[in-house]
């Protein structure tokens, strides 16, 4: 007897354009209301068709949100994915397969469940994906009119008919998937919540675009680039209903360049791109810092250099953001962990950016944004948006030297005064000058919104043992493998740090790193980016645990090192 | 004739053209043209890439957006976009925006945002001191091109009317009466529009001066009809006089802001719609 409790892991693999993304949302979505903890994520090549992709789909009955190398179960579409996964398949593994799809010899032992064979009969081989996710459902004891409601909402639009058929062939992959279960003595008892939940199912780029639509963003001007295209086609097809000014600029250059007029004439604007694009926009970014117009900059980083891997995930653009742009200019950079996070980050980058009339960055990647899960409505937490715009007089100066370093800022058509702004070093009306003192006074204002920015930022989140004096760090995605590895390695001497603002850094850091013997960073990258920087604000960094192979960090790996720390 | 004084800068401004720069007579001309249009310095925005001709919108009252080195189009097309109740004019110099920022020179004209683009054209490159320029001659002699430009000059007429660019016109600052009549065209017409300026830099230029100028150009006469795309195209091609006037219009095209989500009143104006956003969120459930 095959006995699968507390969390299962089902792997969907074929070629791209086989019906992965429909098995996995109908999946996911009957999964989650039948109050299950579901997890997905993908990994593909970069084409349109062909390949070999798959998704992993965690159901657990705590919520995670990390990558699992093992499979419990796979279901191949075709006999690429045997190769292609090979590493993953292990004696453990359930393979059900339609063997008749599989063409080649294959090693594993496979218990051949005839699905486009069904569907032939049901009269319609789309129906096959159905078919799948009733078998899933019929081995997990799921109850059937829950799938039926999900089929129902899901199939409602394309009519009557068509919902019917699907739930007559979902019926039928059910008690096939009963009956496999039976035959297999196979056991799964996942428990799961006994509300009926009503929680969002959301990738990161929904997480994100919902952050930034909280924003009340109004106005993006990208170049599609993958992963950072997500965002643009999210507010896309929000815009009309939401009023937002969409438009795909002939380059990164121009997008960037359009978005800072957008927010100088009061738009809240937001550009997106990854590694690549970005390089590109670097000069808007200092821009920015000089005529000190808010801009939130997306980057959904990828393995570089160049081209790299573009669907594969790391984290090798810090560094990047950091000291993009000529010249010196405060900026904040956001790098948020989970979707409940991206939805902070997308909020926070855009009150951070108008406050201090600055460049912000919210740093993602591949893994994270792709990345699907259920999500409850009350974490996402919603920001008070205020707006900073003035109302100007006929003597409006647009850099006004103050206190803070914050000059009111005016726009165009609103008030009597003349808004000027100018990438020259200029004086307080904003026309250019050669004056060296003005020069230095104006150095000295940008500068000092350094210090307000640096009051305000997200503080690093604490995770694993309450106390000890070993302290894994982590960024961004790595947020989720962290914290089950930590759990997983049941280590009570080890506390976990994850920054979802990784500049500016919180005054006195060193604080959360007293008692630390050992501190060290977990990063996907080559040269441990962050690790860097930690060390350059005057934390004692030990060691590093970096990986680079486009891949995101895993459970078991993680576990596996903490474990041996 | 109007009063131009309410575009006037305070008399200690310091100009950073060189005496008889033919960027002074188009600052007289731009002048004239938005006093007599009756538009008001608050209610215009002037952007700019990088260059002498870039400096213009410090030297006269109105909205600035002095920008980078090539990218005067990119936010002018936004701004426009954003507050389309602004009159928007973008200008830069021949290098500006026929070199570094050429590929949003072309997407501008695709695009059609309702603003004006003044292209001062003096065939060099002035503040990096006398090198060529997309549109300098072949065979002129420069510190760097030591032997002669020896690249094709790009044509900014025939380019944008091949991309069939809804007002594109040519004018030259020695002909103060058309230029201005000409600019103010420009800046009523509803859509994008070229207007290609010539205006002698007298410092680096020592073949295109004020007398080549006269010489070498002529005005389209008063029949000629700019809605014929082919007649406007072989006119934009002559070489051995260069046509001043409105060489191409089409007034078929829609503008970029009035089909964008947005369209209508300045975005600072609408309001957060909390119900859309509700909707939105459900909908993931």
């Amino acid at each position: 007897m095959l006995r699968i409790h507390d969390e299962i892991s089902i792997v969907l693999g074929g070629s791209a354009g086989q019906g992965i993304q429909t098995i996995e949302s109908l999946l996911m979505a009957a999964l989650k209301s039948q109050g299950y903890h579901v997890f997905a994520t993908k990994e593909y090549m970069s084409r349109i068709r062909g390949g070999s992709n798959s998704t992993e789909i965690r159901i657990t009955s705590q919520k995670r949100a990390a990558y699992a190398k093992r499979i419990d179960v796979l279901f191949p579409l075709d006999e690429g994915v045997l190769t292609h996964l090979a590493k993953r398949i292990s004696s453990k593994t359930l393979v059900l397969a339609d063997t008749k799809l599989l063409k080649k010899k294959y090693a594993h032992a496979i218990l051949d469940v005839p699905f486009s064979r069904m569907a032939k009969e049901f009269g319609n081989p789309v129906l096959s994906n159905t078919i799948a996710v009733g078998v899933v459902l019929g081995m997990m004891k799921v109850e059937m009119a829950d799938f039926e409601a999900t089929l129902r909402k899901l199939f409602g639009r394309k009519g009557e008919e068509m919902v019917k058929k699907n739930i007559e062939a979902g019926e039928a992959g059910y008690k096939l998937g009963q009956h496999l279960a039976f035959l297999q003595g196979l056991d799964i008892q996942i428990p799961r919540r006994k509300q009926k939940q009503e929680d969002l199912l959301l990738s990161g780029s929904d997480a994100l675009g919902l952050g930034v639509v909280a924003a009340q963003c109004n106005f993006i001007a990208s170049y599609p680039m993958s992963p950072g295209t997500t965002l643009l086609t999210f507010l896309a097809q929000v815009g009309q209903r939401l009023g937002i000014a969409v438009e795909q600029a002939e380059d990164e250059i121009a997008a960037i360049n359009m978005a800072l007029g957008a927010s100088y004439a009061g738009a809240r604007a937001i550009v997106t791109t990854s590694g690549g694009g970005f390089a590109l926009m670097e000069e808007g970014v200092s821009l920015a810092g000089m005529i000190e117009t808010p801009i939130v900059i997306h980057i959904a980083q990828r393995p570089g250099p160049a081209t790299g891997l573009p669907t594969r995930t790391e984290q090798a653009d810090l560094n990047l953001s950091l000291y993009s742009g000529h010249g010196e200019f405060p900026r904040a950079i956001f790098t948020p962990g989970s979707p409940e996070e991206m939805f902070e980050a997308g909020q926070m980058a855009f009150q951070i950016a108008d406050r201090y009339q600055s460049p912000v960055f919210i740093l993602t990647d591949q893994y994270l944004l792709d990345a699907v899960g259920n999500v409850s409505e009350k974490d996402l937490k919603r920001l008070p948006m205020k707006h900073m715009i003035v109302k100007t007089k006929k003597d409006y100066l647009r850099y006004t030297l103050t206190e803070d370093g914050i000059s009111p800022r005016g726009i165009p058509g609103f008030g009597e005064g003349l808004v000027i702004v100018d990438s020259d070093e200029h004086t307080q009306d904003g026309h250019l000058t050669e004056d060296l003192e003005m020069r230095v006074k104006m150095m000295d204002k940008r500068m000092k919104k350094a210090d307000g920015m640096r009051k305000e930022v997200l503080k690093p989140v604490a995770g694993g043992a309450k106390q000890g004096n070993i302290v894994v760090v982590g960024w961004g995605s790595t947020k989720g493998a962290i914290t089950e590895g930590l759990e997983n390695s049941k280590r009570e001497d080890i506390r976990m740090l994850h920054f979802k603002q990784v500049y500016p850094l919180p005054k006195h850091l060193e604080t959360y790193f007293e008692d630390a013997e050992k501190t060290i960073i977990i990063e996907n990258n080559f040269t441990g980016q962050f690790a860097n920087l930690l060390k350059q604000e005057g934390v004692k960094v030990t060691d590093t645990i970096l990986k680079y192979d486009g891949e995101p960090f895993c459970v078991e790996e993680l576990t596996k090192i903490f474990k041996g720390l | 004739m109007a009063n131009t004084q309410q575009f006037d800068m305070p008399h200690d401004t310091d100009i950073a053209w060189c005496p008889g720069c033919g960027n002074y007579p188009l600052l007289i001309i731009l002048k004239m043209a938005l006093a007599e249009l009756g538009i008001a310095p608050e209610n215009l925005v002037t952007v700019s890439g990088i260059g002498q001709a870039a400096k213009a919108p410090h030297y006269f009252r109105g909205h600035v957006f002095n920008g980078l080195h090539g990218r005067a189009l990119p936010p002018a097309t936004a701004i426009k976009a954003v507050n389309p109740s602004l009159t928007v004019i973008a200008e830069s110099g021949d290098g500006d925006t026929y070199g570094e920022g050429g590929n949003h020179f072309i997407h501008t004209i695709r695009r059609n945002p309702d603003i004006t683009n003044l292209v001062h054209n003096n065939m060099v490159y002035g503040l990096t001191k006398g090198q060529a320029s997309p549109t300098s001659e072949k065979g002129m002699v420069t510190p760097i091109q030591v032997a002669g430009v020896t690249m094709e000059p790009f044509n900014p007429v025939s380019t944008a009317i091949a991309l069939d660019a809804s007002f594109v016109a040519r004018v030259f600052v020695g002909n103060v009466v058309q230029a201005k009549e000409i600019i103010k065209q420009a800046i009523l017409w509803e859509g994008y529009a070229l207007v290609d300026v010539f205006q002698p830099c007298v410092v680096y230029n020592k073949i295109n001066t004020y007398q080549w100028f006269k010489e070498n150009t002529y005005a389209l006469p008063e029949e000629y009809d700019p809605t014929d795309r082919q007649a406007a195209f072989a006119k934009s091609i002559e070489t051995e006089k260069l046509p001043l006037g409105v060489i191409y219009t089409n007034s078929s095209k829609k503008t970029f802001e009035s089909q964008l989500f947005t369209a209508g009143s300045a975005l600072y104006t609408k309001r957060f719609d909390e119900q859309a956003f509700s909707d939105l969120l459900h909908s993931k459930r």
